[in-house]
């Protein structure tokens, strides 16, 4: 059964129009991921799955659907006297559940009571992105919606958390859709990607759908093929270095 | 949450047309400075739900108007008082309907807190964790009027954002917890009004040197605060 179906979607900002006509659907378990060039509607497009922005066309989500966002950045203030306990409370209680499961969604995403207990401005870009995982999970969801969630974590780092959202998704069934500019972690782990830039370029799996046409299309010329049949021998790419 | 304490400020500023229109009046100043705080009220929630330049240019020229026509309004006894505050003495009636508005401010940030902290950390977090962000601004942004009426016939409308700016930048400064941020800055403020009551009671002129210093009541609490402030710059945090 599908969790997620997109008729023709169109988002306009400011009169641009930043989404324009795109149809996809998100079925159980399936990990979607979102690619495009900068500026391609990436975020606005999570933005209007989540109600977050006004838009044109259907987003019907399937109704026992409960959704764990990850933003992108956040620009909270430095100085805010605010800690990850503080933030898992607040979710905790306005979404009406139990506090009991935060010791295991703090443990399953690495973060220790030092960690829970330090304010967010002082913890480090790879601890901070753990929390926002964590506090993504508080509710179960089922579906995930991570925007670029290694944006502000240094290399070794955006690793742990590409194993660490595998894991939970393994474990706990989720379906996703992640916005990412990392290739191989598309061809690893993704099981349909989505080319966005303002329109639909590809939809299928990321071997048949990431053509060097595709590719071509969606980042210029210049890009070349970069996967490969071996997982484990799959290069590092970023679509910005290229 | 940047954004609204600007607003907030701005809101602390449009008292000053309904103090001046009511002493015009002749009827009690409270009530004008109610009414220009709850139509300012709606008109900042409105502007500030669109975040553009344009809505910053706003509330800019709304709060320069403001004081402006406030100005221009307050007859020109009434003036300072109206800008800087004074010390008055409370009625009965007065003085239930304050306690019922701290009842009040306390309960919507007790209600509320765990909202106000998802909404402050990130309002887009909060809004897809089911929080109508728009609407809590705009409860926010109410209780805010309603602490700056309970301190404008004290402090003025020029000094009463202030005591609710600068306790709470006291508080920043020396907790890293929401907890005691809440009860550092409480005691901020509490300590600054009381330490400016007497000050302004029993030592309204003070003389430096050659300088004779005007402590009246407003002026007096906000001093003590910015004291406060400056000592809590050499604290390290608790």
């Amino acid at each position: 059964m599908n969790l997620l179906s997109v008729k023709h979607l169109s988002v306009r900002l400011e009169d641009r129009s930043v989404v324009e006509d795109l149809s996809f659907e998100l079925a159980g378990g399936e990990r979607l991921s979102v690619l495009g060039p900068n500026g391609a509607g990436k975020t606005v497009l999570l933005k209007a799955l989540l109600n977050l922005l006004p838009y044109k066309g259907e987003v019907a989500w399937a109704p026992h659907v409960r959704i764990g966002y990850v933003p992108q950045k956040i620009d909270a203030d430095t100085h805010l006297p605010l800690t990850f306990t503080d933030l898992f409370r607040a979710k905790c209680t306005t979404l009406k559940v139990s506090l009991s499961e935060l010791d295991e969604i703090a443990n399953n995403v690495g973060l220790t009571k030092r960690i829970l207990q330090t304010p967010v401005g002082h913890l480090s870009g790879g601890q901070f992105q753990r929390g926002l995982i964590g506090f993504s999970l508080i509710g179960s969801p089922n579906v995930l919606l991570m925007d670029e969630p290694t944006a502000s974590v240094d290399e070794p780092g955006e690793e742990h958390i590409y194993e660490l959202i595998n894991r939970l998704q393994t474990e706990h069934n989720l379906a996703s859709i992640m916005v990412s500019h990392d290739l191989s972690f598309v061809f690893r782990y993704a099981t349909n990607v989505l080319c966005l830039n303002r329109q639909k370029v590809c939809f299928g799996s990321p071997m048949e759908a990431l053509s060097p046409d595709v590719l071509a299309k969606l980042y210029g010329e210049s890009v070349g093929l970069y996967h490969h049949d071996h997982h484990d021998r799959l290069a590092r790419n970023k679509t910005g270095a290229v | 949450m940047k954004r609204m304490s600007l607003a907030g400020d701005v809101v602390s500023h449009i008292a000053l047309p309904g103090l001046g229109l009511a002493m015009l009046f002749g009827i009690n100043p409270l009530v004008g400075a109610a009414a220009a705080l709850f139509l300012g009220t709606i008109l900042i929630w409105h502007l500030q739900k669109s975040a553009t330049l344009t809505t910053d240019v706003a509330i800019g020229v709304i709060f320069t108007a403001a004081l402006a026509i406030g100005t221009v309004l307050t007859p020109s006894d009434d003036l300072i008082e109206a800008l800087f505050g004074g010390f008055q003495s409370l009625s009965a009636i007065w003085f239930v309907a304050g306690v019922a508005a701290v009842s009040v401010i306390v309960a919507f940030v007790l209600a509320f807190r765990h909202q106000l902290i998802l909404s402050l950390f990130s309002p887009e977090l909060a809004a897809a964790t089911s929080v109508n962000v728009s609407r809590l601004n705009l409860y926010f942004l109410l209780v805010f009027s309603l602490t700056v009426l309970l301190g404008v016939r004290f402090l003025g409308a020029l000094l009463v954002g202030a005591l609710i700016i600068v306790p709470a930048a006291i508080g920043r400064q020396l907790t890293h917890t929401l907890t005691a941020f809440l009860i550092t800055s409480s005691v901020a403020s509490v300590l600054s009004v009381l330490l400016g009551l007497i000050i302004s009671r029993f030592y309204p002129h003070f003389t430096v040197g050659q300088v004779r210093l005007n402590l009246a009541l407003g002026p007096a609490i906000i001093a003590i605060a910015t004291i406060l402030f400056l000592l809590s710059l050499l604290r390290k945090k608790i």
